[in-house]
């Protein structure tokens, strides 16, 4: 058998138990990679549960830089006996095995092309506590240990992580970085560590995520930070995986940042509201009144707002929605992620309404695109989708560091002031569009004693907001929120387009967290002499840039993670390109992120044989590691 | 049918102490039936607004869908106002709320509105203690699409068609009490004398302030047996007169004491009521549920102030919200700058 070799480059596995404290540790062992200067990319992939079903944490480990999933599993951490048959059959040939040998591994389990590595989690922790709630916490400290034994992480780096992590618990940090010294010695003692697979200090310098000094940090919390600095007030919501955490983290940067120094008070609000669609109707009274408010959910509580959206799109009402993504349709797999609410979102009410989506593909852009999303509501007057998705905003990327322009001031968009109304003119016509861009001036409640008053409604209306079932005003209304939309275009973010180094007829569009593993795909590929100009979309509607694209490839490899292929019938129904013909999807939704390996198959199949499906059957082993 | 409203005023129109006539609360021409409950009501806030000085556009008004959700358009045309979507006024209501805390918000629902599609907005408007007076206007049916039942009937109540209502009713007023809500009134759109106190008294609590108006619907539900009825509600109104007196007036009326009880509200304005039953305690919510059901058991519907609890926290308090309004605040308060960021990604490395 050959085991496999590799320096800073693998993908590892843990198999735990939910409810157990191994998130905490298998987090400790990222953030040390991390620290080591190594790109990574560890990604959670846990049950709808609290306690005792099987839960993975997933860590590449790329010298390259490649932050999307690969596909296949080198070393697989077996703390979990429930998952131990599939744990086993899921490592790829030549790699290797951790598991506890408090108990010998049963023979069925023995594969004589893996390397096993037992060691006795349960007994030393047997010997060592005699409290139960230790026993169970300290193992994951422990397996940390041996790892670092094991993969050479530098033990200084894993200290002072537990020094971070305890800060303010100082008693706690002792006893845990005696747990990682047991596992350490453990594995020193028994085998020949470092194994063939393990780390050596770099310099996080990778062509895909570039040269800078990158953060590790989760899309929720970037996102939430976006509306703190943006200016929110007024953040109403109802708990929903995988969106919770947007909010958790929004009250907890509000709590230490928005305490009013004089007074104690809160410049804030943060309502649980009863349900999805009143929290939506929150955001949408407190925007009318001049706050900038949000509401953060996942698909089922976007269907349940689509009235409400549908109401913000006509009336005209700034709104704020992230949107995190899970797989549906209905409930669906709630701790799973996919990008299957783009059709919904971009469409969401009855009647003709069409929605401002934004697509962010690392916490940078979570936190750039929510700061940039109060500015466009405000300034169009509409809802603005912020398209996240499970994987982005719930898992620790690396990204660029946050930034925020000391210069920066907030786009209010079209709001008469009490100064403006007494120095109009003409009357105030809350739906007239006097700039010929689509977008009416508004005002706050209360503004001016006898000016500016008017009423707003979710049925038709003149321009001055007076209702009305008069044909003509209808249709000029309804046109000028078209007018509106297209003004959109130039104000949302362009397309990211990438042009390959050979001139190519091929070209692949993707977004959000499919841009990870495409862009490995596209270089695996390169490789091979397949050559992709690339276009990753970050916003609908779609500018000039996204329908040009189009026209300038004549096969477009559409890659996103839904079964329908959404993104591709968005673009079919909103550029003028006559494309049907030309995009080909390739398409992920089992529930987890889309490995780089299976979009360079899909798409390796299509030029070679003409058809993205793989022709041949492959075993169930191989369909799990894919 | 009208559809121009007169501009003419009397020159010697009464006017009130900030120089303004009613007319400057009045709104649009209702396009309501003739005889709607409703207009009457609209008429109660003018009057009601216009007594207690308010400046028109300090006002919000939201609504959700239906008859009654429409009357904002007939009433204080110098405010802003948001006909929302159907039983979802209180979320609007309460967002609007929480980003202007100095406006005064007036909601208008009906029982559709409020008993059916928005029941559980309205108990939750009610828990959270929402600063706003939110009236029902109250007719047992759906008059916008021709007089299907409501949740408000009564049992045994037939409806135009005939039909007998065999479902339990759902008294808005016995269970917002029951949840929580610390002003709740009920009335008679028929009766201004009650009312416009009422509303006065609802405007000055602050907190959430329930008004369920019996008002009734002349084309759909306005027949003999109707429990919703003018004819019914002249019969079995076991009324509690309700007297209103605005913050720094002199009390000079006397009354007998025996039958009457004085509130001093928050903002220092009295409410005086006029007991029909000695023994009820309005400051008890117990008693007030009480009270309720033994006039309903004998057929009667027991009107006046029902329950008020002084001194409760409103939303804001609860929140611990600044006092300034939120939607006043800009970057200078609100986005704490590049260099916390700065500390943020450092924390992040």
């Amino acid at each position: 058998m050959q085991a496999k070799q590799s320096v800073n480059d693998f993908v590892i596995k843990f198999a735990n138990v939910n409810g157990t404290g191994s998130a905490s540790a298998n987090s400790m062992f990222a953030k040390a990679i991390f620290r080591m200067g190594i790109p990574v990319s560890p990604r959670n992939i846990f049950p709808s549960n609290i306690q005792g079903m099987p839960t993975w944490y997933e860590v590449r480990v790329s010298q390259d830089g490649y932050l999307g999933r690969r596909g296949g599993i080198d070393i697989m951490v077996s703390v979990n006996p429930q998952s131990i048959k599939r744990d086993v059959a899921e490592v790829e040939s030549g790699g290797y095995f951790i598991y506890d040998s408090t108990k010998p591994l049963d023979l069925r389990l023995i594969r004589d092309d893996i390397t096993y590595f037992g060691i006795p989690f349960t007994d030393i922790c047997l010997r060592e506590y005699t409290d139960a709630r230790q026993r169970l916490l300290f193992k994951n400290v422990i397996y940390v240990g041996a790892l670092s034994a094991l993969l050479n992480i530098d033990f200084n780096v894993l200290k002072d992580l537990v020094a971070d992590q305890f800060k303010g618990k100082e008693k706690l940090i002792t006893p845990n970085i005696y747990a990682l010294e047991l596992g350490y010695q453990y594995a020193v003692t028994h085998f020949d560590c470092p194994i063939g697979i393990h780390l050596e200090r770099g310099h996080k310098l990778a062509k895909h995520i570039e040269d800078f000094d990158n953060i590790l940090m989760d899309g929720n919390t970037a996102a939430a930070l976006g509306a703190v600095y943006a200016g929110a007030t007024v953040a109403a919501w109802y708990p929903i995986t995988p969106s919770t955490s947007v909010v958790d983290a929004f009250d907890k940067y509000c709590r230490r940042l928005r305490i009013d120094p004089g007074t104690g008070k809160k410049n804030y609000a943060i309502i649980q509201a009863e349900d999805e669609l009143s929290a939506l109707g929150m955001v949408i009274g407190a925007n009318w009144n001049g706050a900038r408010a949000f509401t953060a959910t996942s698909g089922p509580g976007v269907s349940l707002m689509s009235e409400f959206l549908g109401l913000a799109y006509f009336a005209e009402v700034p709104t704020v929605l992230i949107d995190v993504q899970r797989a549906g349709p209905s409930t669906g797999m709630p701790t799973r992620t996919q990008q299957s609410d783009v059709l919904m979102a971009a469409y969401a009410s009855h009647g003709d309404t069409k929605h401002v989506l934004l697509f962010p593909a690392t916490p940078a852009e979570c936190f750039s695109m929510t700061v940039e999303a109060f500015d466009l509501a405000e300034r169009l007057q509409t809802p603005i989708i912020i398209m996240s998705d499970l994987d982005l905003g719930m898992n620790e990327w690396m990204s660029p560091p946050l930034e925020f322009d000391a210069d920066f001031k907030y786009d209010r968009g079209k709001v008469l002031s009490a100064a403006d109304l007494d120095n109009m003119e003409e009357r105030f016509g809350r739906y007239k569009d006097v700039d010929g861009d689509g977008i009416p001036y508004r005002t706050y409640p209360g503004v001016h004693p006898d000016k500016g008053a008017y009423f707003t409604r979710g049925t038709s209306r003149d321009e001055y907001a007076a209702y009305t079932e008069d044909g003509d005003e209808y249709v000029r209304n309804m046109d000028r929120l078209l007018r509106k939309f297209e003004t959109a275009k130039g104000l949302v973010p362009e397309p990211k387009i990438k042009q390959s180094e050979m001139e190519t007829r091929y070209g692949a569009v993707f977004f959000g967290t499919t841009a990870s593993p495409a862009y490995e795909a596209i270089e695996i590929l390169e490789k091979e002499g397949i050559d992709l100009d690339t276009m990753r979309i970050r916003s609908f509607p779609f500018n000039h840039e996204v329908e040009q694209f189009i026209r300038e490839h004549d096969r477009i490899f559409v890659i996103e993670q839904n079964r329908d292929g959404q993104m591709r019938r968005l673009m079919l129904n909103e550029t003028s390109v006559p494309a049907k013909e030309k995009f080909i999807p390739i398409l992920e939704y089992n529930g987890l992120p889309v490995t780089a390996r299976k979009i360079a198959g899909m798409i390796r199949n299509y030029v070679t044989h003409g058809n993205v499906t793989p022709l041949t059957r492959r075993t169930a082993a191989e369909e799990i590691s894919a | 049918m009208t559809f121009v409203k007169p501009a003419f005023r009397h020159p010697d129109a009464p006017i009130n102490e900030l120089g303004r006539s009613r007319q400057d609360y009045e709104g649009g021409l209702s396009t309501l039936c003739a005889g709607c409950g409703h207009d009457s009501v609209s008429a109660a806030i003018i009057d009601a607004c216009f007594e207690l000085n308010i400046e028109p556009h300090k006002v919000a008004k939201l609504s959700g869908i239906g008859c009654s959700s429409k009357t904002p358009a007939y009433f204080l045309s110098g405010s802003h106002s948001f006909n929302s979507v159907h039983g979802r006024m209180p979320s609007v209501a309460t967002g609007a709320n929480l980003a202007n805390r100095d406006l005064i918000y007036i909601g208008i629902s009906g029982d559709g509105d409020t008993a059916s599609i928005g029941l559980g907005q309205f108990a939750h408007v009610v828990r959270r203690n929402l600063n706003m007076t939110y009236i029902v206007e109250n007719n047992g049916c759906y008059g916008l699409t021709k007089g299907q039942d409501s949740a408000t009937m009564d049992t045994g109540s037939p409806n135009k068609k005939g039909d007998i209502n065999m479902y339990s009713p759902i008294d808005l007023a016995r269970l917002a009490i029951e949840i929580g809500a610390t002003f709740v009134g009920r009335s008679f759109s028929g009766d201004k004398q009650q009312l416009i106190p009422l509303i006065k008294a609802a405007i000055s609590h602050r907190g959430f302030a329930l008004l369920d108006v019996v008002s009734p619907c002349v084309t759909f539900n306005n027949h003999t047996e109707s429990t919703k009825s003018y004819e019914h509600m002249r019969s079995a109104n076991t009324d509690m007169p309700v007297d209103f007196v605005p913050m720094r007036q002199e009390i000079t009326a006397t009354y007998d004491s025996g039958a009457t009880c004085e509130v001093c509200m928050h903002d220092g304005s009295v409410v005086r009521l006029y007991k029909q039953d000695n023994d009820y305690d309005i400051e008890d919510r117990q008693s007030a549920l009480e009270a309720t059901s033994h006039y309903a058991k004998e057929g009667k519907i027991l009107t006046g102030l029902l329950y008020i609890q002084r001194d409760s926290e409103e939303l804001h308090d609860v929140l611990d919200t600044a006092r300034r309004p939120l939607n006043s605040m800009n970057e200078l308060q609100l986005c704490p700058g590049p260099r916390f960021l700065d500390s943020i990604n450092a924390g992040l490395r």
